[in-house]
């Protein structure tokens, strides 16, 4: 009796030892990157022993945690606003750097009965259908971009996310670099004050009420698109060429904009310049404090960000993620030293 | 020998005396323990109501009452008011509650009065599964059966009305709307009018059952006449439990109602609740006023509750004065 508790009590103390010699590292944000950061976290712990425990909750959520100081790092998929990083520096007395991870992009989405092509939208299409401007399907602005579809002279159903979300923060962002009167009325946001149509919660609600309505159109993220095989359409980019998301063409995206990165990665790439570039495309992004007092933490997360540069970037394409260009991972890894 | 005996002997009333003050102290823990339990309701509420009052006092300080009658909620620009979404948890609820009531108090009756005790208990057992269910699934059986269902059945009936439809039921229709989050919330409420409503019927006397059969009335008479006023307290209660459940309702109610702020004349028309808005926008609000606009949404959901629930009270105190009569 005595031997047996004796040894459970020595098994529990190896379990809390092994718990106390292994790093622990609390990070919290976007749930867009969240399948790839799981998955990148699950295989680091496995090479390293460094485990992280990352809340899915939302773009929101990891900025206000990061800012409260109460994770090691945060995840958003929208750089922070100078008054974010105003109120950072107060709160915290340092600065916060950003590291994008992955690329993400918004599809156009619809459902028209008799259309099985797939239709071009040009950037004043998309933002007088969402202006509410812009209500039939025989739209000349849409019947110019498809000469060879014929397009219903049906009321166009406009579909968008109800909750708050980065997908739609990349939409809008979209909307405002291509429309001056979308950025005054409307301008961007996690969520905004929509002007025509009717809110679906998540990628599924959007999908989902898009198929049960016919001719209507929504947006969704470019991988729930893939992974459930919706279609969806082109989009004229700067170049004014009609691309299709893909993720090279996302990729590509980002690479356009390397040349012009601010040092500190805070950059919207919707509507970037460049040959193949799709349009609506975004990165994603860590938010990791400039100071970091705990040794331990300071060499588990600065050792994490090489390897997702380096051996995180390969495993992308199967969760349908685009990797980053090698210009910005040549710019991150030299990042990586400002973390103190 | 006959002391060691008559120490047991004296020891027992000693033990009896111990044992009725061990009842009597049980007797007053009992009540101290019931009494911090239903204290500690009200200062659960009490907590809840002042953390929703501190957290809305940036959104209290900006918009005053022009919140709750204003209809822009526009998170970029920081202009937020409530009205649209008072107007959807009301209506949703109101008409939950409209197709819920009839069903359930009528299932209700079948089960108490007239179905056979084994299929009575058969019935109320998966009748109270359905109230286990989760509201997400709900959510999910309404947009991918009720709505498409709905938007085949409804425009032929408001086409019947050839032209001239009421106001409340005009309009293009597609799918998800305030009429489609009312019938999910009826489907959601009425498993807790039926259990409670037969609970309560099921506990009407025997006697007042005989006693009316025995004058010659009617097996529906009796129950009509004698046994539902009896048990109208009851029943009440059991609406009442559902109104507060369709008011809160979240989830089935976010993925149905279209999440449009904006207030229709017609129930085809998409709409948003309170409770949807904030779980829909809550863990993205950033900055200090748009979070606190939220929680001031949570505390006038708080005070609609409070006093949708007060007016229905008064409505039986003053029903119940004249079945008196």
């Amino acid at each position: 009796m005595l031997k047996k508790f004796s040894a459970a009590l020595a098994a529990v103390a190896m379990v809390a030892l092994g718990a106390a010699g292994q790093t622990l590292i609390n990070a919290g944000g976007a749930t867009f990157p969240y399948p790839m950061y799981s998955k990148w976290f699950n295989d680091y712990k496995a090479k390293t022993g460094v485990a992280v425990n990352y809340q899915s909750k939302g773009s929101g959520f990891g900025v206000a945690q990061i800012t409260a100081g109460t994770v090691d790092f945060g995840a958003s998929d929208m750089p922070l606003t100078d008054m974010q990083l105003k109120d950072f520096s107060a709160k915290r007395g340092m600065e916060v750097l950003h590291f994008p991870t992955v690329l993400g992009a918004d599809v156009p989405t619809y459902n028209v009965p008799g259309v099985t092509a797939t239709l071009n939208f040009t950037p004043d299409a998309l933002a007088g259908i969402y202006l509410g401007k812009i209500t039939k399907w025989n739209d000349p602005e849409l019947t110019k971009a498809n000469p060879s579809v014929k397009l219903p002279a049906k009321d166009i159903t406009v579909v968008h996310r109800a909750e708050g979300s980065g997908t739609t923060f990349i939409w809008v962002d979209y909307l405002s670099k291509i429309s001056k009167e979308w950025e005054m009325k409307v301008g961007r946001g996690a969520s905004v004050n929509w002007p025509a149509g009717l809110g679906g919660q998540g990628n599924e609600g959007v999908a989902g009420t898009i198929k049960n309505t016919e001719n209507s159109i929504g947006y969704v993220e470019l991988i729930y698109a893939i992974q459930n095989k919706m279609p969806y359409g082109n989009v004229k980019n700067a170049n004014g060429e009609f691309v299709q998301a893909s993720l090279a063409s996302v990729t590509a995206a980002a690479a356009g904009a390397a040349k012009t990165m601010p040092e500190d990665f805070r950059v919207s790439i919707t509507n970037a310049p460049g040959k193949g570039v799709y349009p609506i495309s975004s990165f994603t992004w860590l938010l990791i404090p400039e100071k970091i007092s705990d040794p331990a933490k300071k060499k588990a997360i600065t050792d994490f960000l090489g390897w997702m540069l380096k051996d995180g970037q390969t495993m992308t394409a199967p969760l349908s993620y685009a990797p980053l260009p090698k210009e910005v991972i040549a710019k991150e890894t030299k990042a990586i030293a400002k973390i103190k | 020998m006959a002391t060691s005996a008559t120490t047991p002997q004296m020891a027992r009333p000693q033990g009896r005396a111990s044992f009725l003050s061990r009842a009597f102290s049980a007797d007053s823990l009992a009540r101290v323990v019931a009494f911090s339990a239903a204290t500690c309701i009200l200062v659960i509420t009490a907590l809840l109501v002042y953390e929703l009052w501190s957290h809305s006092a940036i959104s209290r300080a900006q918009f005053g009452l022009k919140f709750l009658h204003t209809s822009t909620w526009d998170p970029v620009h920081d202009d937020f008011g409530a009205l649209p979404f008072i107007y959807g948890t009301v209506m949703t609820a109101f008409l939950g509650l409209l197709i819920a009531v009839p069903f359930g108090v009528g299932a209700a009756i079948f089960l108490a009065e007239l179905a056979p005790p084994k299929l009575s208990d058969a019935m109320t057992f998966l009748i109270e599964l359905l109230a286990a269910v989760p509201s997400v699934i709900f959510g999910l059986i309404g947009i991918l059966v009720l709505v498409p269902l709905l938007s085949k059945v409804v425009p032929p009936i408001r086409d019947a009305f050839q032209g001239h439809p009421p106001v409340f039921f005009s309009g293009s229709f597609i799918g998800v709307s305030i009429l489609s989050a009312g019938v999910v919330l009826s489907v959601m409420v009425a498993p807790y009018i039926i259990s409670v409503s037969r609970e309560v019927l099921l506990a009407v006397p025997r006697d007042l059952r005989e006693a009316a059969l025995a004058l010659g009335a009617t097996r529906w008479e009796t129950t009509w006449q004698v046994v539902v006023p009896f048990a109208r307290r009851g029943i009440m209660g059991s609406v009442f439990l559902a109104l507060a459940r369709a008011l809160g309702e979240t989830m089935a109610v976010t993925m149905v109602v279209g999440n449009t702020p904006r207030i229709s004349a017609s129930i085809l028309a998409p709409g948003d609740s309170m409770a949807s808005v904030i779980a829909s926008q809550f863990s993205e609000a950033i900055g200090n006023l748009y979070p606190s606009a939220l929680i001031e949404l949570g505390l006038v959901l708080f005070g609609i509750t409070i006093i949708l629930n007060g007016a229905a009270r008064l409505l039986i105190i003053a029903t119940g004065g004249n079945a008196a009569k």
